[in-house]
């Protein structure tokens, strides 16, 4: 009984690609500058014959069905483009919808019958909503990965190693230090090491707002790796609070320079590399 | 049988690994090491890590061995030019590394031994004054 | 270990039965840590984990055969290592996960450790039958 409606899409293709069209380019929310018209028809008519071609008796009420991985495939890699094109979802989700018009406008004027008009509508209406639903879930996925992108830069950019002297290195670390943050600070202390020849960093956590013992962890860990490259480390910007909350929590630093200013542990990483700094004499 | 080559360099030995060790070589490296030490009165040890990709625990015993082992005879050891990413993972794996200097590269590494000779020069000729034998320069 | 299961995209397995086959055994996990793009920090990661793993198991578990697997999950994609042997197998797991470098003395079987290099760690054993343990490290992990 499937048939019909199978039947008639094969018949009309390119009356409803058309039509599909048509409805497309009436659209008051598509916006000129997004897609030339050429592009839309390309894309299109791709995704229509696609679905035509692969629609059989035991599918049609199975949008889950592998036949239709490659209508899956076309629509996602659309959604995702547009996602990422700057479409809003609504522009997204309405090519679906506007394809569903076309197809139920057709079906309308191909079958008589009433109830096999129903039934046909039906199982149409249900499989293009689900379609429709996948081109929402890919833009979702489009807008994540711009997310994770901004993400990873961001953690880049508050990770600066500066060079505030010959062979001294320094870290301002600001914000919370969790581990895969740690990583990032490893990374590209280390690596800074290796670059300038540098033989000590100070870690500065003025700008961490709380330290407990994992925090503790990563700081020792970043410790014990800059020591492997053979350089010292001094952490500072240690906030009274800190102090207390690393003796109550048993926390063992005794092992690291410690320093409650930058300027403090800048003096000592002087003094480390047999540094002075004089004021200039005045000449008479 | 391969042979990692040991290099004498003034009173310091340095041996450049370039190869993955495994159990044979990594013992006939102990043992030729001991012997050159002992044979040129070395005061340090360099291995030379910057081609070594990984150092897994195997690795790790093996630097903690050499040092144990030179400073026995007297030696200090220094491990130099360990890539980031291997001090990274060491340090996640918690290996220890107990007894083992370390250095940037060879030139620092060497500077380091220096350093440590003069130290104990000095703790030396301390001993000899307090033992009363010699009135203070 | 996980909700979901990872989806399988290649297999390849290598059989380890002396110390000189750990050399070929990390050149090929890094072959196919190279292929799917892992950053070199979490390559040494991966394949020092497995070069701890792939020793143990000559050690204690007579030699055996690890399964090297390209998987992806979602948008990531990663190495899945599975040790098997038919060793003695481990009587004790939580001791053995547990026992860390905190004496010094010997290292134990380094599992800690290495659960922590890694991003998913599953270890199976039966005493008398044999050891099986299962790690992922993913690309972005």
């Amino acid at each position: 009984m499937k048939n019909e409606s199978i039947k008639v899409f094969q018949k009309k293709k390119q009356v409803i690609l058309e039509k599909w069209i048509t409805i497309q380019l009436q659209d008051q929310g598509l916006s000129d500058d997004l897609i030339t018209n050429e592009d839309l028809r390309v894309q299109s008519e791709e995704l229509l014959f696609s679905f035509i071609d692969n629609l059989t008796d035991s599918n049609i009420d199975n949008s889950e069905s592998r036949d239709f991985e490659n209508v899956i495939d076309i629509l996602s890699s659309i959604s995702i483009s547009r996602a990422k094109q700057g479409y809003s979802p609504r522009e997204t989700g309405n090519y679906v919808f506007s394809l569903k018009e076309a197809l139920l406008s057709i079906l309308s004027e191909e079958i008589k019958d009433p109830s096999i008009l129903y039934t046909q509508s039906m199982a149409v209406n249900k499989l293009l909503d689900s379609f429709s639903i996948s081109t929402f879930e890919t833009f979702i996925k489009g807008r994540e990965d711009v997310i994770f992108r901004q993400t990873d830069e961001i953690t880049q950019i508050s990770t600066p190693v500066i060079r505030v002297w010959d062979g001294i290195l320094a870290l301002p670390i600001i914000g919370t230090l969790d581990s895969s943050r740690t990583q990032v600070v490893m990374e590209s202390l280390l690596q800074e090491i290796v670059d300038t020849g540098s033989s000590i960093a100070i870690l500065d956590i003025s700008g961490v707002p709380a330290v407990d013992s994992l925090v503790a962890q990563h700081l020792i860990k970043t410790v014990s790796a800059t020591r492997l490259m053979g350089a010292e480390c001094i952490i500072s910007g240690i906030r009274p609070e800190i102090a207390q909350t690393v003796v109550h929590l048993g926390i063992d630093l005794s092992t690291i320079i410690t320093k409650s200013t930058l300027a403090s542990a800048l003096k000592t990483a002087f003094i480390m590399l047999n540094l002075e700094v004089n004021k200039k004499q005045r000449v008479k | 049988m391969e042979k990692i080559p040991i290099l004498r360099m003034g009173h310091f030995l340095l041996v450049t690994i370039q190869v993955d060790l495994y159990d044979q070589l990594a013992e006939n490296l102990e043992a030729d090491l001991m012997n050159m030490v002992s044979k040129t009165n070395a005061k340090g040890v360099l291995i030379d890590v910057s081609s070594v990709s990984i150092i897994d625990s195997f690795m790790g015993r093996i630097l903690g061995n050499i040092a144990t082992m030179s400073k026995i005879m007297d030696a200090d050891t220094v491990v130099v030019g360990m890539q980031p990413a291997v001090a990274i993972t060491l340090v996640e794996l918690g290996l220890p590394l107990k007894g083992v200097y370390t250095a940037l590269n060879v030139e620092r590494g060497m500077q380091l031994l220096r350093s440590k000779i003069l130290l104990e020069e000095e703790d030396q000729e301390e001993e000899y004054d307090d033992d009363g034998t010699d009135s203070p320069e | 270990m996980t909700t979901t299961a990872p989806i399988v995209l290649n297999r390849d397995s290598i059989t380890v039965s002396r110390e000189t086959d750990v050399v070929p055994f990390r050149s090929r996990v890094k072959e196919h840590a190279v292929k799917i793009g892992m950053s070199l920090l979490n390559q040494t990661k991966l394949i020092t984990g497995a070069s701890e793993l792939v020793r143990n198991m000559l050690k204690y578990g007579n030699g055996g055969i690890v399964k090297i697997e390209i998987v992806s999950k979602g948008r990531d994609s990663g190495i899945r290592l599975i040790f098997e042997d038919k060793g003695p197998g481990i009587p004790d797991i939580n001791k053995a996960m547990t026992d860390g470098f905190t004496t010094g003395k010997s290292m134990g079987l380094g599992l800690p450790g290495t659960r922590r290099l890694m991003n998913e760690f599953n270890i199976e054993s039966q005493v008398g039958v044999g050891t099986t343990v299962t790690v992922i490290k993913w690309k972005n992990g």
